[in-house]
C-alpha cells in the first residue's frame, strides 16, 4: 500500500458553515469549509481581517458548533472542547491570580502535586522562564506571558495546538523570537498545529501548508504546500516567492 | 527634578492632615472658651472624660460589645452572601429572578428595620446583630454576583479547555477571579456595618458605643463623653477600613488593583 494512506487524518473538517443572526438579518460568516489535517502537520490559515477566521477556529476547537457540517478529531465528531486540543488565543488567558507554576499545574490531573510541580517546572524551563515559577503575570512582560501560555498548553501534552493569532500582540522582534522558540519546541515534541494568522510571513516561516481564506462568507480560496526545509531563511528566494504568491491571493 | 525620598513623601502625607486637625481642635477650644458654653465641652474636658472611662474600665466594655456585634453580624452576612452571590452570578435564571428582590431590599435603611428587629428578636444582642446582617448581606451578595459577571470569558474558556472538575473551576478560577470584588465588597460592607451598630445601639441595650452616647446625654448631659464616644467611633471605623485594606495587598489579588 501507499505510505501516504497510512498517515492518518488527525482533523477532518467536513463542509462546515456558520452564520449569525443580526438585526439586519442573517450574516453568513463561514461558507462551507472542508479541510483534512494529518497527524503532526503544521497548517497555517491566513485570511483578510474580519473574514471569519476566529469563528472558524472556535468551531475547530469546539467552543462553537457549526450550523452545518462537522468536525472530526481522530474520526470522532467533535461536540465540545477537550484537553487533547489546547487553544492559545490572541488575548492570552494565563490566570493572573495564579503563579506561573500554578498556571502550568492547573490542567494536570491524576498525578501527585510534586509530580505536577516537576512537570510544570520542566516546561517553564523549556520556554526559557526558569526562575519565574513563582511570579505572577503582572510581574512578566508580554513576551514572557506568551511563553507561559505556550508552556501551559504543552504541559498538557495536547495532540493538537490551536493558535489564534498568538503572536499578533507582540512587537516584531519578539514575534520573530517566539516563532523560533515554537519551532525549537516542536522539534522536541511534535504536535499537530493549527495556526490562524493574518501575518503571511509568520505562516511561511512556520507552516507545512498554508490555507488562504476568502472574504466573508469565507471559503478556502487557495492552498500552498511549503516545501522549504527548516531552518527557513525568510530572505531566501523560495520564501519570498511563496510570500508574494500568498499575498497575491489576498489581493495585494 | 529631584524625586522626593520615600520618607519625605510619607511625612508630607501625615503633616498636612495633622495641621488641619490641630487647627480644628484649636478653633473648637477657642470658640467654647469665648462663648462660655455651659454644656459643650472643651477638647481638654473630652480628654479627661475619656480618661475617666478608661480608668473605670467601661470604655473597653463598650468597644468590645460594639465590635462583637459588628463581627457577628458581618461574618454571618459574609457566610451567606458569598456562596449565594457566586451561585447567582453563575446562574442567569437565579440572577434574573432574585436581583430585583435584592435591589428592592437594598435601599431600605437598616434603621427602618429596627421596629421589626425588636419585634422578632427583642432587645438583646440578637437585634443589632440582625440589623448588621441585613445591612451587610445585600450589598455583599450584589457585589459578589457582579464580580462573577465581570470574569473575562477568555479565562472561563481556558478552564473549559483544560476540562477541569467543577470543584477545581470554583477553587482555582471563579473564586480567585472574584476575590478582588469580594474584598472591595467587604470593605464597603464593614463600613456600613459599623455605621449601623452605633445607630442600633442607641435604641436599647446596656452596652456599646451607641449606648454610651445616648446614656451620657440622658444621664446628666455628659457631652464630653458624647464627643469622646464619637471620636472613638471614628477612630475604630478608620482602623477597620485599614484592616480590610490590608487584604488588598494579598499577592493573589494584586492583579486587579494595578501594580
Amino acid at each position: 500500500m501507499d505510505a501516504k494512506v497510512q498517515i492518518k487524518e488527525k482533523i477532518v473538517v467536513d463542509d462546515i458553515r456558520k452564520s449569525f443572526e443580526t438585526r439586519k438579518g442573517t450574516l453568513p460568516v463561514v461558507g462551507g469549509i472542508s479541510l483534512n489535517i494529518r497527524d503532526g502537520e503544521f497548517v497555517a490559515i491566513v485570511g483578510p481581517s474580519g473574514c471569519g477566521k476566529s469563528t472558524l477556529m472556535k468551531m475547530l476547537c469546539g467552543f462553537d458548533q457549526p450550523d452545518e457540517g462537522r468536525v472530526l478529531i481522530d474520526g470522532q465528531v467533535r461536540h465540545g472542547p477537550s484537553s487533547k486540543g489546547i487553544l492559545i488565543s490572541q488575548h492570552g488567558s494565563v490566570f493572573p491570580w495564579l503563579t506561573v507554576q500554578q498556571n502550568l499545574m492547573f490542567g494536570l490531573d491524576g498525578i501527585s502535586e510534586a509530580e505536577k510541580a516537576e512537570l510544570a517546572d520542566h516546561y517553564t524551563a523549556m520556554v526559557g522562564l526558569k526562575g519565574f515559577e513563582k511570579s505572577y503575570s503582572h510581574e512578566l512582560s508580554g513576551g514572557m506571558l506568551k511563553r507561559v501560555e505556550i508552556a501551559r498548553a504543552l504541559v498538557m501534552k495536547p495532540e493538537i495546538l490551536y493558535m489564534d493569532e498568538p503572536f499578533s500582540a507582540l512587537d516584531a522582534l519578539m514575534n520573530l523570537k517566539m516563532r523560533m522558540e515554537l519551532l525549537r519546541i516542536l522539534e522536541e515534541e511534535r504536535h499537530t498545529v493549527l495556526l490562524i494568522t493574518h501575518d503571511v510571513e509568520e505562516a511561511v516561516h512556520l507552516a507545512d501548508r498554508i490555507v488562504v481564506l476568502s472574504p466573508r462568507p469565507t471559503t478556502i480560496q487557495a492552498t500552498f504546500e511549503v516545501n522549504i526545509p527548516h531552518p527557513r531563511k525568510m530572505s531566501s528566494p523560495e520564501a519570498q516567492d511563496l510570500k508574494e504568491a500568498v499575498l497575491k491571493e489576498l489581493g495585494l | 527634578m529631584k524625586k522626593k525620598s520615600f520618607f519625605a513623601q510619607k511625612r508630607a502625607r501625615v503633616i498636612a492632615p495633622a495641621i488641619v486637625l490641630a487647627l480644628l481642635i484649636a478653633v473648637w477650644w477657642v470658640v467654647v472658651v469665648t462663648t462660655h458654653s455651659a454644656i459643650f465641652p472643651t477638647p481638654g474636658q473630652v480628654v479627661t472624660g475619656t480618661w475617666e472611662l478608661v480608668q473605670d474600665g467601661t470604655l473597653w466594655d463598650h468597644i468590645g460589645s460594639s465590635l462583637m456585634r459588628v463581627g457577628a453580624g458581618f461574618l454571618l452576612a459574609i457566610a451567606v452572601a458569598i456562596p449565594l452571590g457566586l451561585w447567582i452570578g453563575r446562574m442567569d435564571a437565579a440572577w434574573v429572578t432574585l436581583n430585583p428582590l435584592f435591589q428592592l431590599l437594598r435601599p431600605i435603611s437598616p434603621i427602618a428595620w429596627i421596629p421589626l428587629a425588636i419585634l422578632w428578636f427583642g432587645v438583646g444582642n440578637a437585634s443589632p446583630i440582625f440589623l448588621i446582617f441585613i445591612a451587610s448581606v445585600f450589598p455583599m451578595i450584589v457585589q459578589t454576583a457582579a464580580g462573577v459577571h465581570t470574569i473575562e470569558r477568555r479565562y472561563l474558556r481556558a478552564a473549559e479547555n483544560f476540562g477541569v472538575s467543577r470543584a477545581k473551576l470554583y477553587r482555582q478560577v471563579i473564586i480567585p477571579a472574584v476575590l478582588p470584588e469580594i474584598i472591595v465588597g467587604m470593605r464597603i460592607t464593614l463600613g456600613v456595618a459599623w455605621l449601623v451598630v452605633v445607630a442600633a445601639e442607641m435604641i436599647a441595650l446596656r452596652s456599646g458605643l451607641g449606648y454610651l452616647i445616648m446614656d451620657s446625654r440622658n444621664a446628666g448631659n455628659r457631652y464630653d463623653l458624647v464627643i469622646a464616644a464619637m471620636i472613638i467611633i471614628g477612630i475604630i471605623g478608620l482602623m477597620l477600613d485599614g484592616i480590610t485594606r490590608l487584604l488588598e495587598r494579598l499577592k493573589s489579588v494584586r492583579w486587579r488593583y494595578g501594580r
